[in-house]
């Protein structure tokens, strides 16, 4: 029984701690992300996706989680495996990589000499105790200053550079886990929704995509939004002027929130993800009686119908920005208006901001033009917190130290052994052979002349 | 003197210098190799100072951004990325028959740009205007050429081992004795594995940052994302089986050759198939 137990203990380890495992892992996770990314996600996925297949379909998807692949519980398994593996690996692996690392190596001795890929044998015949000094000094000038070791009349010199890039390989896959954790912390810990502020107003509670309510502890108030163009007609700049007050305090005062220009207040961002109309625009016009040269003036709200004086009727239908890509030769902004006589009868006129002469054209009584246009805007905010993404920077530093030091680095050892008549140098290096080989053999040239 | 008309020029070299290489190889003359060479260096000077003066162009616009915008300035970019790894190899090896495998890359990208792309300077939209944007494209760009030219190595690879398998040894003919010999091919593959893996980490770790700062996310399973992950995925793979499985010879070439083909999904299929948080960078 207990031989059964350490054999089924035993093979679950190779398997863990197997990199054909690795392999497979990676490979499968390649494979299957692709489908999230052929599947349109979402929960509920888009609706227009969803008439284009059959019920059989949806209902398959849906028991497998495609449509939240990458948080379904096969895909997260892989991950986990993933981890499991890293660690099996690094358990099994680390223990001589680390002795290596540590050890001071000092001795050549006979079987460590023939082990080593790059050596050489002179005789000589000077003072070995000379000899060691300016061997030392070789190593010293041009790869690494030596430790020295006397064993039996023999010299042992042992030089070494670049040995952390032994950890490299640990580090990198420790930055992976530690991406992990701060990613688990942020889902656990961390917030993510949305807000839409009027202009003037202020909220202290958003929703998050869950649809759970998040109580700010202090209120943002947007007081302003405005959109900028180019000349070419696309937008330059989304931008809220946000204030954020606290227990009565404005604790931020008016700080514009522009698209890779995020708030934070306290742990929580806010950015500037989108923006619409608050309510219908309301347009200035002015009215001057032709005859008096009266001028009047009144406000109306897109759609809404106001009596005038004259007993006509002015009724706001719609306006743009600007009008000259409907008419070519005008430009700025412009008002589509119904006037409706006493009797019912509708005409449409056009006001234009910048040609407040535009409607006398017409010849009618009383001449309209616009003064002004008052839109109101309302802000989209992303508003999220996210305690775990130190740590997952953290892990991305990890992540690309350890492959620089990994793929980079080298660990290279060389071995100088001076007596009995012989100098014996010898070294070896972790990867890069030619680029030691190089210095390996310059060294050597300087120590056969000794 | 416009970055249009240099940008011109260098396709031509380009061309020229594809057509040495082949001719390079058929005819097996040193001068023409020598040529081939020249063409190509000639075309990557002119490009870099075409992109350069596409650069100040783009301030005398007004707008004053890195020519790394739009897809016409990306596909540029990338050929200008296989010429630098491809002169790095030509440095350090002076192998010149991989250019025959590593120029056509260039040129493609060069020809589909001039011809097929809309190449006007335009300004930045509001999610692009980070200095983000110059990190993040440098880093993808040095990693997806680096596989460029693992990709030509590796199919050069896999014509070699063919070929030496089937002729007798030491009997050496045809245009393969001007190849590399095989394990050399085999070797310059994991080398610029090991140069683009770490370049793809970066770009996708400056990506996320980006994101972070831009949408309050580091990582959406966008699928630009999601690909460069597969992409990362195939390459880890490679890196796993060579360093500790041994795999090398033609089972690496193919993964390799494999893990371009998911690289140009990652960086075209995904704009010009599929929808995402990277559409901008569509035509």
């Amino acid at each position: 029984m207990t031989i059964d137990t350490n054999s089924f203990v035993t093979s679950l380890w190779r398997f863990f701690s197997s990199l054909k495992l690795t392999i497979f892992l990676l490979i499968g996770l390649a494979a299957v992300s692709i489908i999230g990314t052929v599947i349109p996600q979402g929960t509920p996925p888009p609706a227009e996706y969803l008439q284009t297949i059959s019920q059989a379909k949806f209902d398959i998807y849906q028991k497998l989680g495609f449509f939240d692949m990458y948080h379904s519980w096969w895909f997260v398994l892989l991950l986990y495996l993933l981890t499991v593996n890293m660690a099996a690996c690094t358990l099994r692996r680390l223990p001589h990589d680390w002795k290596t690392f540590r050890e001071q190596a000092p001795t050549l001795d006979e079987t460590r000499e023939k082990s080593l890929p790059f050596s050489h044998v002179w005789k000589t015949r000077g003072n070995a105790g000379e000899m060691k000094r300016l061997a030392s000094d070789i190593l010293k000038a041009g790869f690494a200053a030596p430790l020295v070791t006397k064993v039996d009349d023999e010299y042992h010199l042992f030089a070494q550079k670049g040995r952390y890039s032994r950890l490299g390989v640990y580090i990198l896959h420790a930055g992976i886990v530690v991406i992990f954790i701060g990613a688990i912390i942020g889902s656990l810990f961390g917030f993510r929704g949305n807000v839409w502020i009027d202009e003037g107003a202020s909220v202290s509670t958003v929703s998050s995509n869950r649809g759970t309510p998040l109580e700010l502890g202090f209120s943002v108030r947007c007081e302003s939004f405005s959109v900028s163009y180019y000349d070419t007609g696309a937008p330059k700049e989304f931008k809220s002027i946000l204030t954020v007050i606290e227990n009565g305090r404005t604790v931020i005062d008016k700080r514009p929130v522009i698209v890779n220009s995020p708030l934070t207040y306290r742990g929580i961002t806010f950015y500037q993800a989108s923006y619409s109309p608050a309510g219908a625009p309301v347009f200035h016009i002015n009215i001057r009686d032709r005859k008096s040269g009266a001028v009047s003036h009144i406000d109306v709200a897109q759609g809404e119908t106001v009596r005038l004086p004259s007993g006509e009727s002015l009724r706001a239908l719609d306006y743009t920005q600007d009008i000259s890509p409907y008419i070519q030769q005008l430009s700025g902004p412009a008002v589509r208006v119904a006037l409706l006589s006493r009797s019912g009868e509708a005409r449409t006129l056009l006001l234009l901001k910048n040609y407040s002469d535009f409607d006398d054209l017409r010849k009618g009584n009383q001449i309209f033009s616009v003064n002004g246009i008052d839109m109101k805007w309302r802000t989209g905010l992303q508003v999220t917190k996210d305690p775990g993404v130190w740590i997952v920077w953290l892990g991305c530093i990890l992540l690309v130290g350890g492959i620089f030091m990994a793929f980079f680095l080298s660990h290279r050892r060389i071995w100088v052994r001076i007596g009995g008549g012989r100098l014996v140098v010898a070294g070896s290096a972790g990867k890069h052979q030619a680029a030691f080989r190089t210095v390996f053999d310059g060294l050597a040239d300087q120590l056969k002349k000794l | 003197m416009t970055s249009s008309f240099l940008f011109n020029i260098a396709t031509l070299s380009y061309l020229a210098a594809m057509v040495l290489f082949f001719v390079f190889l058929a005819a097996r003359a040193r001068t023409v190799g020598q040529a081939a060479n020249w063409a190509a260096w000639t075309g990557f000077l002119v490009q870099t100072a075409a992109i350069g003066l596409r650069w100040r162009e783009s301030y005398v616009l007004g707008h004053g951004h890195a020519p790394l915008s739009n897809l016409y300035e990306s596909v540029v970019f990338f050929a200008w990325t296989i010429l630098l790894i491809y002169i790095l190899i030509d440095l350090k090896y002076k192998y010149r028959a991989i250019g025959a495998f590593v120029l056509p890359f260039a040129l493609l990208g060069m020809a589909w740009a001039q011809l097929g792309l809309n190449s006007g300077i335009e300004p930045l939209v509001p999610a692009l205007q980070s200095n983000w944007l110059l990190y993040h494209v440098v880093t993808c760009f040095l990693g997806y050429a680096a596989f460029a030219v693992a990709c030509g190595v590796s199919i050069m690879y896999l014509l070699k081992a063919r070929h030496e398998a089937a002729s007798d040894v030491g009997r050496s003919g045809g245009i393969y004795s001007l190849f590399p010999s095989a394990k050399v091919l085999d070797d310059l593959n994991y080398r610029a594995i090991m140069v683009g893996f770490p370049m793809l980490t970066l770009g996708i770790i400056t990506g996320a940052a980006w994101a972070d700062y831009a949408w309050g996310s580091y990582w959406s399973w966008d699928p630009k994302e999601t690909w460069s992950l597969i992409v990362w995925f195939i390459y880890a793979a490679f890196l796993h089986a060579r360093i500790t499985r041994g795999w090398v010879g033609k089972r690496a070439a193919i993964l390799s050759i494999v893990g371009f083909v998911a690289t140009l999904f990652c960086y075209l299929g995904v704009n010009l198939l599929l929808s995402g948080l990277h559409s901008y960078g569509g035509a």
